[in-house]
């Protein structure tokens, strides 16, 4: 019985009699949900134009801010270390068209996942011998300091990571909506064969798809990079995306955010209100069962494309 | 076709002389010593330079000295990516390298300790887990192959709260002050739960710990928690990223940092230097002195970085992880001359270099003598203590490098002593394990 009040009950007292803290919490946890979020972004892009689960998002977000630290670190300016970077990731994305999905072309949807798991290992073997193992302290000038508005405690970088990330998603959507090559990717999304009948070429698309995901992943990277320094656990910030994705469905870009928002929030609340119930580190199993609920009830997310097969 | 034919036929020749005892040959007055190390994945900031450092203190003697009393000292680096299996994998493809198979195992982590405890003892092969691995393996009866010097983890964390006593006024002051934990969700995190514990008992201080799931690169909720719960000392017994995620996420809920004391593995420059200024102020806990400016670590410079063999860079010489590593190597070195008095100067076993282990006595002029004055702590096991003293010294980050704020605190021998029998005669007991009676053993010398 007084296991079940702990659970059931306690967590609720203890919220409504500490609300300042509750909301502390919640606003930290939809923070952080956002940084969730940029890695999510990634995913969402490929996976929306090509079918593939790309396996190495997260290691393309550790070998984008891996390249931007050692350009800095090698004497260019942060203008040109973006520029670089930028470049590089581009150059990434014709090689994996043109030595990866090109031949794989046809090929079922496990093929094309394995083939990004082999450029992971591909990514970071080459970052390591680029760049070392060592960790590279990276500063964006964001101060690290507590931010406390009407008493309730904000970390600052997770707030500008969230203003960079509004700002990406807006752009993305006017890119999708407005622009021509917008269109021809939601065009390619929708249906691959009607996409090529009308002559937009799948294989440019392709290329633009994974430079944009490596553009996503370098904005991650920088963020991800300020918080824990560009070092290689940077590619386990994949592990973070698993859950947003499957809340928010593997298509949709506001499914993605919103996604991110609700991972954020709830393993926040789980972790400081039910952690020391049930033994803290809870956070990070918390965000899965709650990507298991939902699988059991939506299994293509909140935002995803319902599955319907003819049979 | 007749290159495919040639190919074949080299394969062949190259399988057959493998089989029939023509594979490399391996002189018979070498040592050889297994490196379980860590050069790539997440926690590779903290396996590289330890890994340099003992290297490149094998290749110094080994170029200054000729080896260990004419013995040249050989090794063979195995990647466990600090993973448990593929620890135990390194272990077994490398135990039984000739001359005389593994002369010793120096795990680095203390789940592949854990794992390793009861394989190397039924292969002879002594487990040195060096400031890590259990604590209660201390007790030698028990554990006769397992060595901790030359401070376990239930020491630091009685060090550490030592410190604290002389921080607030006295032990006596400790009574209703709060003291939290930040630890790694696995086996070494949790490691010091018990000594703190039993310590807050003692002192009547209120303990909470606050367990960080690998790799740690999110811990926002905990330092809200900790922000609202408001500790008087916050310890941490992290690794590899989880630490200096912790530090940025400490400052940025304006945690004051000379209250924020991590254990040794908590102490390095990759730690601190992400964070940047914000890590100004945060301490941790060492056994061993920090820096260049030992005439061991020059000899390194001079032997071996001059002549264009280090293992790393050249600047990454004298840090912390870097010397922990140096000072590794010492130690097993040392182990090696104790037994070499007994057994004859010849590649030892692994048995034999295990009494060389329990019957280390490293005393200062040693280690003056081996240019380690400062650096190296001295030891002195038995068969009943496979620790030494424990002591440690605070050192302070001061946002550009290490300073030693203390001289060496010694723990509570008694208090230790009684907790590591308890403990290991308990795992004697889940074993089946007789431990052995030291007077005997002694006797027997």
């Amino acid at each position: 019985m007084h296991i079940l009040y702990a659970i059931l009950i306690g967590p609720f007292v203890t919220m409504a009699r500490e609300p300042a803290f509750l909301i502390e919490v919640l606003i930290g946890g939809l923070l952080a949900g956002v940084m969730y979020s940029l890695v999510a972004l990634g995913f969402v892009l490929i996976y929306k134009a090509s079918g593939v689960f790309n396996y190495a998002q997260g290691t393309m977000v550790l070998f984008a801010a891996l390249t931007f630290v050692g350009m800095l670190e090698a004497g260019l300016p942060v203008l040109l270390s973006l520029v670089a970077v930028i470049a590089v990731m581009i150059v990434l994305a014709f090689a994996v068209e043109r030595m990866v999905l090109r031949p794989l072309v046809n090929q079922s949807e496990i093929i094309l996942f394995m083939s990004t798991l082999g450029i992971s290992y591909f990514l970071v073997g080459l970052g390591q011998i680029l760049w070392g193992g060592d960790v590279h302290p990276l500063d964006i000038g964001i101060p690290s300091g507590p931010l406390t508005v009407h008493g309730i405690l904000i970390n600052q970088l997770d707030l500008y990571a969230a203003i960079v990330a509004g700002t990406l998603v807006a752009a993305l959507a006017l890119f999708f909506q407005k622009t021509r090559v917008g269109r021809a990717l939601r065009a390619v999304a929708d249906d691959h064969q009607a996409a090529m009948s009308v002559g937009i070429p799948l294989k440019q698309i392709w290329v633009f798809i994974w430079a944009i995901a490596g553009l996503v992943a370098l904005a991650a990277g920088i963020m991800w990079g300020a918080s824990l320094g560009v070092q290689f656990s940077l590619e386990l910030v994949a592990l973070k995306a698993l859950p947003v994705l499957i809340l928010g469905g593997f298509t949709s870009i506001p499914g993605a955010i919103v996604g991110g928002l609700i991972v954020g929030a709830t393993e926040k609340l789980g972790e400081v209100f039910w952690g020391p119930v049930i033994g803290s580190g809870v956070e990070d199993w918390f965000a899965y069962i709650l990507a298991l609920i939902f699988l059991l009830f939506r299994p293509q997310g909140l935002f995803g494309e319902r599955i319907i097969q003819r049979v | 076709m007749k290159l495919r034919k040639l190919a074949v036929g080299l394969a062949l020749t190259g399988a057959i002389g493998w089989a029939t005892g023509g594979g490399p040959v391996f002189a018979q007055n070498e040592q050889f010593i297994p490196r379980l190390v860590y050069r790539t994945g997440p926690y590779a900031p903290d396996g590289i330079p330890f890994a340099n450092g003992y290297v490149d203190y094998l290749d110094m003697i080994n170029a200054r000295d000729g080896g260990v009393n004419g013995i040249k000292i050989t090794y063979e680096e195995c990647e466990t990516g600090y993973n448990n299996d593929r620890g135990v994998e390194c272990y077994e493809r490398l135990k039984n390298h000739p001359p005389t198979g593994a002369s010793l195992v120096d795990p680095l982590s203390t789940g592949i300790t854990y794992a390793l405890i009861s394989r190397a003892t039924a292969d002879k092969i002594p487990v040195v887990s060096m400031g890590y691995g259990r604590a209660d393996a201390s007790y030698g009866p028990v554990f006769r192959y397992v060595f901790t010097f030359p401070a376990t983890y239930w020491a630091g964390a009685n060090a550490i709260v030592e410190y604290i006593g002389s921080q607030v006024g006295g032990m006596d002051k400790l009574k209703g002050k709060k003291i939290a934990l930040v630890y790694l969700n696995a086996a070494y995190g949790k490691e010091p739960i018990p000594t703190l514990k039993a310590l807050a008992t003692k002192y009547g201080y209120t303990f909470t710990g606050y367990a960080v799931n690998s790799p740690g690169i999110d811990q926002q909720a905990t330092w809200l928690q900790i922000h609202q719960a408001n500790p008087d000392y916050v310890l941490m017994w992290g690794w590899g990223v989880m630490n200096s995620t912790a530090i940025k996420d400490a400052a940025s809920v304006g945690y004051p940092m000379d209250h924020f004391i991590g254990i040794w593995w908590s102490g390095d420059n990759p730690d601190v230097e992400p964070a940047g200024m914000a890590a100004k102020g945060y301490k941790a806990a060492e056994f061993h002195g920090v820096g260049a400016n030992y005439p061991v670590i020059q000899d390194i410079l001079k032997y071996v970085y001059d002549k264009g063999h280090g293992h790393g860079q050249r600047s990454g010489v004298g840090g912390p992880l870097y010397d922990r590593g140096v000072i590794n190597a010492i130690y097993d070195m040392a182990a090696l001359r104790t037994a070499q008095k007994k057994f004859g100067d010849k590649p030892l076993t692994g048995e034999q270099v295990r009494w060389g282990l329990e019957n280390l006595d490293l005393t200062g002029a040693q280690i003056k003598a081996l240019g380690g004055e400062g650096l190296v702590t001295p030891i002195h096991l038995s068969c009943e203590d496979h620790e030494g003293a424990g002591n440690v010294r605070i050192s302070q980050w001061d946002g550009k490098a290490w300073h030693m704020i203390t001289g060496w605190i010694v723990p509570d021998r008694t208090f230790l002593r009684e907790m590591y029998k308890e403990s290991a005669l308990q795992y004697a007991k889940e074993n089946n394990i007789t431990p052995v009676n030291c007077a005997e053993v002694h006797a027997s010398r």
